[in-house]
């Protein structure tokens, strides 16, 4: 180091300048109290210490773990216990009390709800859709058409068992693939088909034989969709009456229909999801579109 | 421009002896007496009071809701402060306060310098407090200096022992005070001096049992020199208008010793007042020179000013050598002008109209706030679903909240779509077939409601507007959102 440039005082200030000049600005001698050069010191300690303790350091395939042991996943399942230990006391609450007790009490039936989009997204969204819109084949559950009936019980049945799944109490019951299996002829099913969606009032073919399709719904499908085609929810038959179509209402889906016959399936979710959750998603599903009462 | 110099000499770094970084200096400030004294001890004892008592103050508000005058309730997301009463979702009322806040300190910096420093910081006041203590147990500077210097005996063991009791019992008191705004005062009392209190109330009083501890005990000056910001950012506030700590220098210069300068002055010769006795600066709680002049580490807590006026008053010369005074009149002083005084200049007008501006924003609001509140979220997924009879129906989330301390019906209505249906679900409808919603007291309720087309001729987005009306006032609150269709 050179020692040829004098310690030189700023003549304004007094003080001494620590010999650094840039574009003729010098720097005074200002010193900072040793404390803060001491604490400067303890935090690179601390941050090798911290190193040392936590997990710190990306590896080619793995990381340092840190002599203390810490996991970040371990204090994730501490949290959740604890969250689950703060809802215990409504979780035990809604366990005893009947899915009406829940939805008289107000603050019973904003948990359940909260409970049951919860449960929704994770388990029913796939097909059901997030909000629970639903799409092709799939019910739309805001709606207040109930395949399967959309008062509480039902709703809780359909989740429980399933429909077509593989549980005895399932719902079971499908449409036959009158077309496919010779039970109708081409004629026929569109006949047919046209004579279904005149009864909710969509636009026929020209020329359609509407009197020779009710003759054919009275002898194949009223037995399922009742005699004015107004369905029946223990067999899970549609309203052919009403607006809404599970897979559409073009008449090529119509006649594709009934050549295949339907039958969508759910899960059964018994066993899979625990009662106070199957609860609370019955809670939430019949709140999405107002569901139906007994 | 070619031959300026473009790099900085790092090569000749200097002459090495001179230290980066310096030792600590102990300050032994000397007591004093004096009119600045005076009201330093005054605001000590008027904001450590409000300070350490406000939370056992009472305010009722009725059986739900609790009776401490300022209570900060984490745990219910309410803030009480004695007539108002503040939810989660209006905490700009505190950013409001905080912009006032400062705004007022530039206002005090504009008319007065740095007075907030020397007298309402609580660095200083408990800095103060803490030099009480060491003063009455361990003497005036002089004794300080000396026992400090001097090898410990037993009893300068024992006074020193004594000294951080009664600061670590003032930390105590400060952090246990602190942690009375979160919870019922007397309650809190009782459970901490049983054991009983939550973990996070003996967590925080530690830790500001240490802090103040450090701080007041030890650290002192050096938070204000080192590790706070607003000397800095007041350096660049301030101007020659303001009032601050100034050594008269027009007057107090040439300085001498008392003898010398009389001297002088008998020949007719030149002479200041300051008679160089060091007075000023052994008074000075941050060890400040003030006849350097302006300088950061200088507080204005106006100590000087007492130490000084009592030497003058000694030997008989004008008071006030050090005051309160601005650049501009020691200019004028030596110039020959009149001194003037410039409180109302653009600088403090606008300081003063901002405040005036803020406050009375915060006021208006506060005072126009509604005790009845409604948000309502549009479902998104799905936008909206065809019912069996071909209308449309559109899902909302319904969010009302009842500021009131008392359980309150509403009525929700839906306007802009006519003869749209509004259904809830779980909630009631009554005779009229109004959709009514209860709150209880102080609460928050999510409701679903369902609006439903008359038939499917909607067009695809429609404006429609949500009123939610307080059966019992007739108070309203209106929130506007989209009726969708295909």
């Amino acid at each position: 180091m050179a020692h040829d440039i004098q310690e030189k005082v700023d003549a304004v200030s007094g003080v001494t300048t620590t010999g650094h000049s840039w574009d003729n600005i010098e720097e005074l001698n200002n010193p900072l109290p040793r404390w803060w050069l001491w604490t400067f010191y303890f935090t690179i300690v601390w941050a090798i210490a911290y190193c040392i303790a936590y997990p710190a350091w990306p590896l080619v395939s793995s990381y340092t773990k840190g002599v203390l042991g810490w996991q970040s996943r371990d204090a994730v399942e501490v949290e959740l216990a604890a969250l689950k230990d703060l809802r215990s006391g409504m979780t035990a609450k809604l366990a005893a009390s009947s899915l009406d007790e829940i939805k008289q009490d107000p603050e019973m039936f904003a948990f359940a709800r909260a409970q049951g989009k919860a449960a929704f997204g994770d388990n029913c969204a796939p097909c059901h859709g997030a909000g629970g819109g639903g799409a092709k084949g799939y019910p739309n559950l805001n709606d207040d058409d109930w395949l399967w009936g959309g008062s509480l019980e039902q709703i809780q049945q359909t989740i429980r068992f399933g429909v077509r799944s593989t549980s005895d109490e399932g719902h079971s019951g499908s449409m036959p693939a009158f077309g496919r299996d010779g039970m109708l002829k081409r004629e026929e099913i569109s006949q047919v088909a046209d004579y279904v969606r005149s009864l909710s009032g969509l636009p026929t073919d020209k020329g359609a034989d509407l009197a020779a399709g009710e003759k054919i719904f009275a002898d194949n499908c009223a037995a399922c969709h009742g005699t004015t085609g107004q369905g029946m929810q223990e067999m899970g038959a549609p309203n052919l009456t009403d607006k809404i179509w599970l897979f559409g209402s073009d008449k090529a889906v119509i006649v594709e229909g009934i050549n295949n016959g339907r039958g969508g399936v759910m899960p059964t979710w018994q066993g899979r999801l625990d009662d106070t959750t199957i609860k609370a998603l019955t809670l939430y599903v019949h709140s999405l579109g107002g569901g139906q009462n007994p | 421009m070619a031959d300026a110099p473009v790099s900085p000499s790092l090569t000749n770094s200097g002459p090495e002896d001179a230290p980066l970084y310096a030792p600590r200096k102990q300050i032994y400030p000397q007591a004093v007496k004096g009119r600045f004294r005076t009201i330093k001890w005054v605001v000590l004892a008027v904001t450590l009071g409000i300070y350490y008592l406000l939370p056992f103050l009472r305010w009722d508000r009725g059986p739900h809701a609790p009776d401490q005058a300022i209570l900060v309730d984490l745990a219910q997301g309410r803030f009480y402060f004695f007539f108002i009463e503040i939810w989660p979702q209006e905490v700009y009322y505190f950013t409001g306060l905080l912009v006032l806040a400062a705004l007022v300190l530039f206002l005090m910096n504009a008319v007065a310098g740095r007075v907030w420093c020397g007298y309402l910081c609580p660095q200083t006041v408990w800095t103060d407090l803490f030099y009480a203590v060491e003063r009455w147990i361990e003497g005036d500077r002089r004794d300080r200096m000396r026992k400090d210097r001097e090898k410990l005996t037993l009893k300068t063991a024992a006074q020193k022992s004594l000294k951080h009791f009664i600061w670590l019992m003032i930390a105590w008191w400060t952090g246990g005070a602190w942690v009375l705004y979160f919870a019922d005062a007397p309650t809190l009392v009782r459970e901490l001096a049983t054991f009983q209190a939550p973990m996070i109330a003996y967590v925080w009083i530690g830790i500001l049992t240490f802090t103040t501890y450090t701080l007041a005990g030890f650290m002192r000056e050096q938070v204000c020199t080192y590790m706070c910001p607003w000397p800095r950012i007041q350096a660049a506030l301030t101007d020659e208008y303001a009032l601050n700590v100034t050594y008269r220098y027009d007057r107090g210069e040439p300085r001498g010793s008392m003898k010398k300068n009389e001297a002088m002055r008998l020949q007719g010769q030149p002479a200041g007042d300051c008679i160089d006795c060091y007075q000023c600066v052994n008074v000075c709680p941050t060890g400040v020179d003030i006849r350097k002049g302006l300088q950061l580490d200088c507080i204005q807590c106006g100590l000087c000013i007492d130490a000084c006026n009592t030497v003058m008053e000694k030997i008989n010369r004008p008071l006030n050598l050090i005051a309160y005074d601005t650049e501009m009149n020691v200019k004028a002083r030596i110039e020959g002008r009149s001194e003037t005084r410039h409180i109302v200049r653009p600088r403090t007008i606008f300081y003063a109209a901002i405040i005036a501006l803020v406050g009375a924003t915060m006021i208006g609001s506060l005072a126009m706030r509604r005790t009845v509140y409604l948000s309502v979220m549009h479902d998104r997924n799905p936008l909206y679903v065809h019912l069996s009879d071909g209308s449309i129906r559109n899902g909302f989330t319904v969010r009302v909240a009842n500021k009131n301390l008392d359980e309150r019906s509403y009525a929700l209505t839906v306007e802009g779509l006519s003869g749209a249906k509004l259904d809830i679900v779980g909630g009631e409808i009554d005779q009229q077939g109004q959709v009514v919603v209860k709150v209880g007291p102080d609460q928050t309720l999510e409701a679903r409601v369902l609006v439903s087309s008359q038939g499917s001729d909607v067009p695809p987005s429609t404006d429609i507007h949500f009123t939610l009306t307080d059966l019992a006032t007739g108070d309203t609150a209106r929130m506007s959102d989209y009726f969708k269709a295909p």
